[in-house]
This record gives C-alpha cells, structure tokens and sequence, in this order.
C-alpha cells in the first residue's frame, strides 16, 4: 500500500513490518518490553508529516476520536 | 438530518488474528478505492491500550447527478481519519472514522466494535455503526440516500477485505506451524546437526 507522501512508502514498508511482528508476537502477549519500532517509526513519521503539510491535509488538531463525544454508547 | 445505521455480525476468526488483520487490509483485491494509508500517530498508554491514528486516501465514486455538486477545482480525493483503540484486556477493538474533506456535501462517520465473543469459541463479534448526513441545500435526502446506499456497499467490501487479510494470516500461521512439524521431526531425527549443548 501506497503512503500519501509518494517518497514515503519504503520508509512506511518498514515501519508497518516492524509493527505487525511486535503487535502480534509482544503487545498482544502482554509482554511490555520495549518497542523496537521507535526508530522506524520517527523515520516514517519525519517523511509523511512533511507530505501532509505540503498537501495541505488539515489533520492538525484533530482531537482523537473527536465526533464520537456526542455519540451514543455503542 | 443524519441517517442512521447498525449491524451486527460474527467473524469466525479468533480476535487476536481479527485485530491483526485489521492493520493488515490494506491493499486488497476489494479495496482499489483506497490510494494510500498511514500510520500519522501511535501510542502505547499506562494501562496498555493501543491508540493509533491512520490517514487513508479514497477516491470519491460520484454517480454523475451528483458530480455538479463538485466544483472542477476541487480535489477528487477524499481525506479520511481512523482512530482506533486496541483493549487487550477487554479483548476489544474500538474504531471511529470519518471524513475530512467534503463534509458539506457528505459527511460519513463509522464506528465499529469488535469484541471478543464470549458465547462463540474463536469467533469475533462486530456492531457496526454509521451516521449519513449532508449539507447540500435541497438535496440533502438524495445525496443522505446515496451515502448510505454507497457505505452499505463498501461495508461488504469491507468485510470481504477483512476475511481476505485474515485467510493471509491463516495461510502464514499454518504454513509455520507445518514448517514447526517439520523441523521438529528433524531434530528428533538428527538430520539438523546436534543440539548446542550451551
């Protein structure tokens, strides 16, 4: 899959391999050792933020989860 | 006006594989209306939940009455957020997604559940749940109307993607577990060299 900053897919690519390996062998399992993506992780995030900024994508202060305050409970 | 939908379905996967498919949809033979994908934000809270925030790119399919509600100069694409929350504890999966541009026209929020099934071994239960509603002066009820007509449709896809991601993990997860047998009958066997002895 394709990252929204078009320089960004490998960097994405290595990230997301990181991240699925300790989701499903580490955070899954409880075990609360430390994430070995961080690296990966900064690296992917350095490249796409610049990508959003540059495409104008108004993500900014976007609360988390914002609309579903004024929702019922599921 | 909102248009309101919901519904509930089993998925016979065991949700540990549910949740870690969901990272893993994309792409699918279902989902050629996604362009791009990506994690913009992470986090691992004190009590060991998983927040994330994706970006997804969509294309925005309009039949053609709808496309003169779109003024040429505006971008085709339509900017969505996923938020989500990992409860390993709960053993829940909670998601919220909407769109970000466009929202005059239409606005679609989701909210999706899945839990895992107390009742049903290895099955995931999910309440799926959707909010329509548009802004556009007099045509708010058939734009409400396609909206919804559109997300019942994606949501099959949907669906389809999430089984499609799920039957891969499987295929790895039991390709491992044939390679384990094997090797295992290999060691008995002597065949991989002898055991370290540290």
């Amino acid at each position: 899959m394709n990252s929204v900053g078009e320089g960004c897919t490998d960097l994405k690519r290595e990230y997301d391999q990181c991240f699925n390996r300790w989701f499903a062998e580490k955070f899954l399992k409880g075990d609360r050792s430390g994430d070995p993506c961080t690296e990966t992780f900064r690296k992917y995030q350095h490249c796409v933020q610049k990508a959003i900024k540059e495409k104008d994508i108004p993500i900014d202060g976007v609360e988390f989860m914002g609309p579903n305050k004024d929702k019922p409970e599921s | 006006m909102v248009k309101y939908f919901s519904n509930s379905t089993d998925i016979r996967s065991t949700w540990d594989h549910v949740v870690s498919a969901f990272w893993q949809r994309y792409p699918n033979p279902f989902s050629t209306h996604v362009l791009t994908e990506d994690v913009v934000y992470r986090e691992v809270t004190a009590d060991h939940r998983l927040l994330s925030r994706r970006l997804l790119t969509k294309t925005n399919r309009l039949p053609r009455w709808a496309e003169r509600f779109f003024p040429s100069g505006m971008s085709r694409s339509v900017y969505i957020i996923e938020d989500s929350i990992v409860d390993p504890v709960t053993r829940s999966l909670t998601t919220y997604t909407w769109n970000l541009n466009h929202t005059t026209l239409m606005s679609v929020e989701e909210r999706c559940v899945f839990q895992e099934s107390g009742e049903q071994p290895a099955s995931t239960q999910l309440k799926r749940e959707a909010w329509i509603s548009s802004s556009v002066y007099g045509f708010s009820r058939p734009i409400q109307e396609f909206g919804l007509a559109r997300f019942k449709s994606n949501q099959v896809k949907a669906m389809k993607g999430l089984e499609y991601a799920l039957s891969n993990l499987h295929g790895m997860y039991t390709a491992a577990a044939v390679k384990g047998e094997k090797c295992k009958g290999k060691v008995e066997k002597g065949l991989l060299g002898p055991r370290p002895t540290s």
